[in-house]
């Protein structure tokens, strides 16, 4: 018997440091470990004046030539598609931008969004004419935001115009509608339409982007949890020289994301949960009993 | 000694046997039919396009569905019994049906001179409201779930008057 | 026609008609094994397990797997995981399995190298066995190809290019193993085909076969001792507790099976917990990145089972890397005619073999560790050193074993 918990051992022994090389050792080895900043975007100055929602109102009004925003009822003056012909891409609503968006990044953002999004070619230009004004108008969002946001919403919001999400039936210009075919032909031309309107989106992102940003259905199992937040956070310390702009998210916002991909990228992880500790449970059961029987074969036999 | 092995034998049998239900349960459960295939069994169709006496065929879950318009000769032929088969919309009858023989699934020919159907697999006959007239079909067309909504009908969801239908026996559950 | 009398129960109505008692007794109740066994005797019933359990599994999977090069992604990764009822238990357990099925043969493997199971009769055994191992080395490729993720497009890139023999350049023949330039839909429906039919039955020959050429021979024992097999059957078969006792075996069935049903629940609750809770190292993410003809993945790397034979064919060049590759393939084969001893024992009985066991053991893990490393700097420079010592140890095999002592 102890002879048997020897050989156990050495076996367990060489299988555990099998896994080391193979896992923890070799990874650690080929992925350099990039240090999270923790969202406090510490290469922006903090703001040295204070915003102020009532005036940032009537300053955010500017913005209404690009974006809109439907919680207020103002519409954008382009469709996607004409946006995408015009800047590349579709600039996004701003109703959640102040509760998803941290307010230091969103103030600096304004002032020089190239520089801040740390990407090159980004359409939007400066948009605040001084550190007051941007502070004001980031207020303004902060004070317009709901108080609570879904996981789609924020990713539809952060990501969207960009990424699709197939499995979560999101694509850049919004859920994939549901269309009917002609019963005669099964053709159907309300889908069609929109493939093709996509398909033209897309060109004009992968133009504007150098190529197609990726859907982003399973990338919580493609990519570690810290590889997506620190990437997410600052995409160039994990691929530098990205077009990815950095989003410039908060804590809520960062949370709201890894949701969304979690959703998206994993959804029988509930399930697993619920049915491993029953699985397991047996097994033991199983071996007890297992045991019992094996030891009423072999006792007399010694 | 032998009798206390046969236990511990037959207690981990008894065991197993118990997993081996739930694993049978879990591979039931992979064989159902997905949550899109079962989400995807509502078809709409406009009752105006239709014109008397006219068979146009329509699809739903992958089977053909009849579609004809009563003429007003066939509703002063028809009973109170077969007129429970039709449904009505702003005075006009119509007969929606299954489009399989009740017997063992051919889809029947409809013949418009003599306003009946013909199965040419065993020769089942049926009446313009898709009532069996002449065996082997053991039964009228079935008639789908169905939701009238204006002069639409949505097949799939069901209201009242499929209800009604149900309830004394006009059709079986499709 | 054969005379036939009025059968008593069903038992011996089955057994006029196909023999079943003796079958029994063939396979169970007088199938002797040696009471002198450890656990570890118990990998070869276990890996039948994992086999069926991998076979059960890919069943479930099978039904809804679409093996067409823009919906096979989709199919695993969407349909199976999210949609169908369990899906995702199926793929897990099939991923899993596959991997712990590579550890339970390499563990079985050494187990017969240490006590010197593949001598004096038991050759065939040896080799059944290694060729199994080839055979389920082709299933667990042939898979991997079926998400159609990256690693299996780029796996199946760097594999059939293999076979281009170096400076042979035979592309035609690369581009016809592959049915196409590249890895395309050609490649995905054969290997598919591979997968789900023509391994799993040649597998399933060769398990029987395996099963065929252990009967004669017996399975071995801890001390490698030779076993009067005839009179401890005999001395089984008379029945009480002090000649059963005596008896050096115990019959397959029910006792050396209920060791090895036991053996079987400690592994399926490790196996359970992976599939579980811990499963990275049997689905690797970068699978989970579409496969893209015009991207090849930073790290490309095999499963870890493949790698020690990796970093075998890495730090040559390549002609010389593909002749060490194709030698360490079938070396293993030649150990019952390398190994020079007539000595069935156990390896620490063995003088200098006892040294060589461990010592291969230990290269290839260093093999296993090299392979998936990045080739760069000192990590390719200990593969060198590793993969030549493979090769001295399989040179030295012969004389020391002709230089060891006759037990």
């Amino acid at each position: 018997m102890d002879k048997e918990l020897k050989i156990l051992g050495i076996v367990a022994a060489f299988t555990l440091l099998l896994y080391w090389g193979v896992e923890p050792f070799a990874h650690s080895q080929m992925h350099k470990h990039v240090e999270s900043d923790a969202l406090q975007y510490s290469d922006l100055k903090p703001l040295s004046v204070k915003g102020d929602a009532t005036a940032g109102e009537a300053k955010a009004a500017a913005c209404a030539g690009c974006h809109s925003i439907d919680t207020k009822g103002m519409a954008a003056p382009m469709d996607a598609m004409a946006s995408a012909d015009a800047y590349g891409v579709n600039p996004p609503d701003l109703s959640i931008a102040g509760k998803v968006l941290d307010e230091k990044f969103l103030a600096h953002f304004m002032l020089n969004p190239a520089e801040v999004t740390k990407s090159k070619h980004f359409a939007m230009p400066p948009s605040a004419s001084s550190e007051q004004d941007a502070a004001d108008i980031a207020a303004y969002l902060k004070s317009i935001a709901p108080k609570e946001v879904s996981p789609k919403e924020t990713y539809a919001f952060a990501c969207g115009r960009c990424h699709a999400n197939r499995y979560g039936k999101w694509t850049q210009l919004g859920d994939i509608p549901k269309t009917k075919s002609n019963i005669k032909t099964g053709v159907d031309l309300d889908a069609m339409a929109f493939q093709t309107n996509l398909g033209k989106y897309q060109n004009k992102l992968a133009d504007y982007m150098g190529k197609l940003p990726p859907d982003l259905s399973i990338i919580s199992r493609a990519r570690s949890e810290h590889f997506l937040h620190t990437f997410i956070e600052n995409p160039q310390s994990q691929l530098p020289g990205t077009a990815m702009p950095r989003v410039g998210l908060n804590g809520e916002g960062m949370d709201k994301v890894m949701e969304y991909l979690e959703e998206t990228g994993d959804p029988s992880a509930p399930a697993r949960a619920m049915a491993g500790p029953w699985v397991i449970g047996f097994f033991v059961i199983f071996t007890i009993l297992a045991y019992l029987w094996k030891q009423s074969q072999w006792r007399d036999l010694h | 000694m032998s009798s206390r092995r046969d236990f511990m034998g037959m207690a981990l049998g008894g065991f197993t046997a118990l997993g081996g239900i739930g694993a049978l349960m879990a591979m039931k459960k992979t064989w159902d039919p997905l949550p899109s295939v079962k989400s995807a069994g509502f078809t709409t169709i406009d009752l105006n396009d239709y014109k008397e006496n006219e068979l146009v065929t329509e699809k739903w879950r992958g089977k053909p569905i009849f579609v004809l318009k009563q003429s007003k000769e066939l509703m002063a032929k028809t009973t109170d019994e077969t007129k429970k088969r039709l449904i009505e919309i702003n005075g006009d009858h119509y007969m929606v049906c299954v489009g399989l023989c009740t017997h063992l699934g051919c889809i029947p020919g409809y013949n418009p001179e003599t306003e009946d159907f013909l199965c040419a697999c065993h020769g089942g006959m049926y009446d313009a409201t898709a009532m069996v007239t002449k065996a082997p079909p053991p039964r009228g067309l079935d008639i789908p779930p169905f939701r009238i909504d204006g002069t639409k009908l949505v097949l799939g969801e069901t209201g009242p008057e499929y209800e009604k239908m149900l309830a004394d026996g006009t059709t079986l559950k499709v | 026609m054969a005379h036939f009398e009025k059968a008593n129960s069903i038992g011996e109505w089955l057994d006029q008609r196909i023999g079943i008692e003796t079958l029994k007794k063939v396979m169970q109740s007088e199938y002797w094994i040696p009471k002198n066994i450890n656990f570890l005797w118990a990998m070869g019933m276990v890996l039948a397990a994992t086999f069926g359990i991998l076979l059960v599994s890919g069943i479930f999977l099978l039904m809804y797997y679409n093996p067409s090069v823009d919906l096979a992604f989709d199919s695993v990764n969407y349909t199976i995981m999210t949609e169908v009822g369990y899906g995702w238990l199926w793929r897990h357990v099939h991923g899993v399995g596959a991997s712990l099925v590579f550890l339970i043969i390499y563990i079985h493997m050494f187990t017969g190298i240490y006590y010197g199971s593949y001598k004096r009769g038991r050759e065939l055994i040896w080799l059944s066995g290694m060729l199994l191992f080839v055979l389920f080395s082709a299933e667990a490729f042939s898979g991997y190809m079926l998400p159609w993720g990256q690693m299996s497009y780029w796996a199946g890139m760097v594999i059939t290019n293999l076979f281009s023999g170096g400076s042979l350049h035979a592309d035609g023949f690369v581009e016809w193993i592959r049915g196409d330039y590249v890895p395309a839909q050609a490649f995905l429906s054969r290997f598919f085909m591979l997968h789900v039919l023509l391994m799993p039955l040649l597998i399933i020959g060769g398990i029987v076969f395996h099963f065929g050429t252990l009967r004669l021979p017996h399975v071995n024992n801890q001390d490698g001792e030779e076993v009067d097999f005839a009179e401890s059957a005999r001395l089984w078969k008379e029945g009480t507790t002090e000649s059963r006792r005596e008896s050096k075996v115990i019959p397959f069935s029910p006792v050396f099976l209920s060791k090895d049903v036991f053996v079987m629940g400690v592994y399926f609750i490790l196996f359970f917990y992976l599939v579980f809770y811990h499963f990275e190292f049997a689905m690797d993410p970068v699978n989970f990145d579409p496969a893209d003809g015009l991207k090849t993945p930073a790290h490309i790397y095999p499963e870890w089972y493949f790698l020690w034979s990796y970093e075998i064919l890495r730090p040559f060049s390549t002609n010389l890397g593909l002749i060490a590759f194709a030698i360490a393939q079938v070396i293993f084969f030649t150990l019952p005619f390398m190994d020079r001893s007539p000595n069935v024992a156990p390896a620490n009985r063995r003088g200098l073999f006892h040294f060589w066991f461990w010592a291969m053991l230990a290269d290839m893990l260093v093999l296993t560790f090299m392979g998936k490393l990045p080739p760069e700097g000192i990590w390719s420079q200990i593969g060198l050193v590793a993969a030549i010592t493979f090769f001295i140890l399989w040179i030295a095999l012969p004389i020391i074993t002709k230089i060891e002592k006759k037990l």
